[in-house]
Formats: C-alpha cells, sequence, structure tokens
C-alpha cells in the first residue's frame, strides 16, 4: 500500500532516526513531563498532532514563504497550533494541562518541530510531511513512554495512577525509589536509552 | 530590594533553569563541547534574557491582563522573542563588529532555545503568585532580578559541562555510551549536585 519511500518517512524515525536519542531534538520536555505516564502520554499525542498539522501547514504555503523571514512564520504557525491544543486540554483535561504548566507552551521551542519543518516540510508535499511529522510525533513519544514508565513504576510502585507494587511487598520491607521523581534521574535513564539503542543499532553506524 | 535579591540567588541555584526545569536542553548539549564556545553561547543567553523577560513582563501586565487576552501570551511571546533576536544581531552587528564575530553564530538559535521561551511563561505563572511567595515576581525589577539569575545560572550550567566534556575527552568510556550517552550521565550527576540547594533560604 505504501511505497518504500512514505514507509521510510513514516517508520524512520520510531527507531534507527529516533528524533529524541538520535538527533538528539526536544530533550527539554521529553525529561520534564515523564515523572508520571499520564502527562507523558498526554504530551507526546500533543507534540504528534502539532508536528504533523504544522508540517502539513508549512508545506502548504511553503512557496509562498519568503526566505528571508521563515523562521518568523513558521513560529508563528506553531504558536497558533499550540494555543489551539492547550486551550482543547484545558477544556477537556484540566488537571493534566496543570501538570504539564509551562512544558505545553514549550511546545513552540520544541526542536523537533523546528528542526521538521526546516528540514522536511519546507522541501516536501502536503501528504508526505504529514506522515514525517506523524513518524516523528511517535518516535518523540516512545521515549516519552518508556522514560515514563520507568520513573512511575519505580518512583512511586503505579502506573497511570494504579497501584501495580502489591502491599505485601511494601509490608515485606519494599520502598519506592523516591530518586526517581528527581529532574536528575530522568537525564540518567535518558542516558541509559541511548546506550541501548547505541549497542542494538551498532551495525548499521 | 530584598525580594529581588532572593529571587536572583535562587533562580542561580535552586531554580536553575538547566538542572531544575530542563529548559534550553537542545542548545546545551549541542554547544557544550568546548568552553569558549559555551560561554559565548551563555552570554547570549543571558542577554537575550535581560532584554526579552521584562518587556514581556510588561506586555502581560499592561496589555494582555487588562484586556483579557493571556490566551494570545504564546503568539505575542514568542514573536517579541524573534523580533527582538533580530534587532539584537542587527544592533551588536552594527556597533560591536568583535563580539558580533563571536556571538554571531549563536544569536538566530536563541529565538528557540526553551530557556528564553520558558523564562517568559514562568513569569507568567508568578505574577499570579503571592506578593509573599518567594517565586513572585511583582514588578519590573523583580522581572529583571529573574532574567539575569536565570541567564547566569544558565552560563554556569554550560561551562561547567563543557570544562567536564573537555576533560572527559581523555577518558576511556564504552563505545556506545560515548559522546551524547555519557553526556546525559554527567548532566544527571550535576543535576544530583545542584539538588542540594533546593533547600536554599534567603
Amino acid at each position: 500500500m505504501l511505497s518504500q519511500k512514505t514507509k521510510d518517512t513514516l517508520l524512520g524515525p520510531l527507531n534507527v532516526n529516533n528524533p529524541v536519542v538520535v538527533q538528539v531534538l526536544g530533550i527539554c520536555s521529553a525529561l520534564a513531563v515523564t515523572v508520571q505516564l499520564k502527562p507523558a502520554l498526554v504530551m507526546g499525542i500533543a507534540v504528534t498532532i502539532i508536528v504533523a498539522m504544522a508540517n502539513v501547514i508549512v508545506s502548504l504555503i511553503r512557496n509562498t514563504i519568503p526566505m528571508r523571514i521563515r523562521i518568523i512564520i513558521q513560529l508563528v504557525v506553531v504558536a497558533a497550533l499550540v494555543t489551539l491544543v492547550s486551550e482543547v486540554l484545558k477544556a477537556f483535561a484540566y488537571d493534566v494541562a496543570m501538570q504539564l504548566s509551562v512544558y505545553l507552551g514549550l511546545i513552540i521551542t520544541n526542536c523537533i518541530l523546528m528542526g521538521r519543518l526546516e528540514a522536511f516540510a519546507m522541501t516536501n508535499n502536503a501528504w508526505d510531511s504529514f506522515l514525517d511529522g506523524l513518524g516523528n510525533g511517535f518516535g518523540y513519544a516512545i521515549i516519552l513512554v518508556i522514560v515514563a514508565f520507568f520513573r512511575e513504576l519505580l518512583g512511586s510502585g503505579a502506573l497511570l495512577g494504579y497501584q501495580i507494587i502489591p502491599d505485601s511487598w511494601y509490608a515485606a520491607g519494599y520502598e519506592n525509589c523516591g530518586m526517581m521523581m528527581m529532574p536528575a534521574m530522568a537525564l540518567i535513564l535518558v542516558g541509559c536509552i541511548i546506550w541501548a539503542h547505541r549497542s542494538i543499532n551498532k551495525e548499521e553506524k | 530590594m530584598e525580594h529581588a535579591l532572593s529571587l536572583f540567588v535562587r533562580s542561580i541555584f535552586a531554580d536553575n533553569m538547566i538542572f531544575a526545569f530542563f529548559l534550553g536542553m537542545c542548545s546545551y548539549l549541542a554547544v557544550s563541547k568546548t568552553v569558549k564556545t559555551s560561554a559565548g553561547l551563555g552570554v547570549a543567553v543571558t542577554f537575550v534574557l535581560l532584554i526579552t523577560l521584562p518587556v514581556n513582563y510588561l506586555l502581560q501586565v499592561y496589555v494582555l491582563n487588562p484586556l483579557g487576552l493571556s490566551y494570545l501570551s504564546f503568539i505575542l511571546f514568542i514573536a517579541v522573542i524573534a523580533a527582538i533576536v533580530q534587532i539584537v544581531e542587527m544592533v551588536v552587528e552594527k556597533f560591536s563588529p568583535s563580539l558580533y564575530a563571536s556571538l554571531g553564530i549563536f544569536l538566530p538559535l536563541i529565538a528557540v532555545n526553551c530557556a528564553i521561551m520558558g523564562g517568559s511563561l514562568f513569569m507568567q505563572q508568578r505574577i499570579l503568585l503571592d506578593p509573599e511567595n518567594v517565586k513572585a515576581i511583582a514588578n519590573i525589577g523583580d522581572a529583571f532580578a529573574y532574567a539575569l539569575g536565570s541567564g547566569i545560572g544558565w552560563f554556569m550550567a554550560i561551562v561547567c559541562l563543557a570544562g567536564i566534556r573537555e576533560k572527559m575527552e581523555y577518558n576511556d568510556v564504552p563505545k556506545p555510551l560515548q559522546g551524547l550517552g555519557i553526556t546525559f550521565i554527567t548532566v544527571g550527576l550535576m543535576a544530583m549536585a545542584f539538588m542540594c540547594f533546593s533547600g536554599l533560604k534567603i
């Protein structure tokens, strides 16, 4: 159904060309919202939607944008989309919007967006740009979910707010690792993910 | 005055942009290979924060809040930041070519640095806080103090990391961990060290 090129565009960013661990884009928010799984999921979905939409819009108007002021135009497109998404989240998922706080607004300066807009949407047609946006959004979301999974499981013994570690373990002396809730552990976890990712994909380099 | 001073010191150590909030991480990791270039970027970030944050403070308090338009703040803030970065670039190029030569390549990058936008968004939240709160930004002086403190905190963080990375060149790091991986872990350890400032009271 999909040609090889579109397949690469869509699936490449999930692993080999992952925006977070390979291209090192969008680290700021990836680290900050991963204390729990739920905000991480919401953030991943929000970024996916925004990247895909922004890619389509910029790709449609790419021939009319003057080169000198393209960054400002891209920023305005992204800022408008982020405003929309944040208003929707405030209306339907207020508690998550509050948890994400400034990091929702910081999607505007998320390097994934500017990177994809500059590198892909400015030179490709709308459909390919849409797929590229989806792929990169999912690639970002996967890393967020992995980090958040470990941080929530080890840090508070729960997943998506439901307790996973049985009470009998706590009775037997098991304790939650408070360190996992600290910002520092997010950095170290991402470092370990990069380590694992590079060891697995070694032969392709 | 006391409040502004406390805000200043807190934003350098306890509320450090990098170690507590991960803001400006992309350029932080990408440009911290040598001390010299990272110091250049640190100065540029401090400089732009010092201009954009008070301007956005005035816009928020005297334009957006009275008109009830605060949902437009994202677009307005990013437009102000992009415009000011452009103006700063032109002014520096005209009046100080030597400074432009050292900062030049970093200035356009700063428009999309999360630390700048994050500073403005935190400022927006902190306006709403009770004035007694140590984190509150109640007037333009506080906004300057917060901007300067955040900028210096960012500068310090990037210069420290660049120093460590320069030394780490000689270390025997496992192959898949080299480069980015070990940098993340280094930053994590630095963040742990900075956590000891979190109870700081002045």
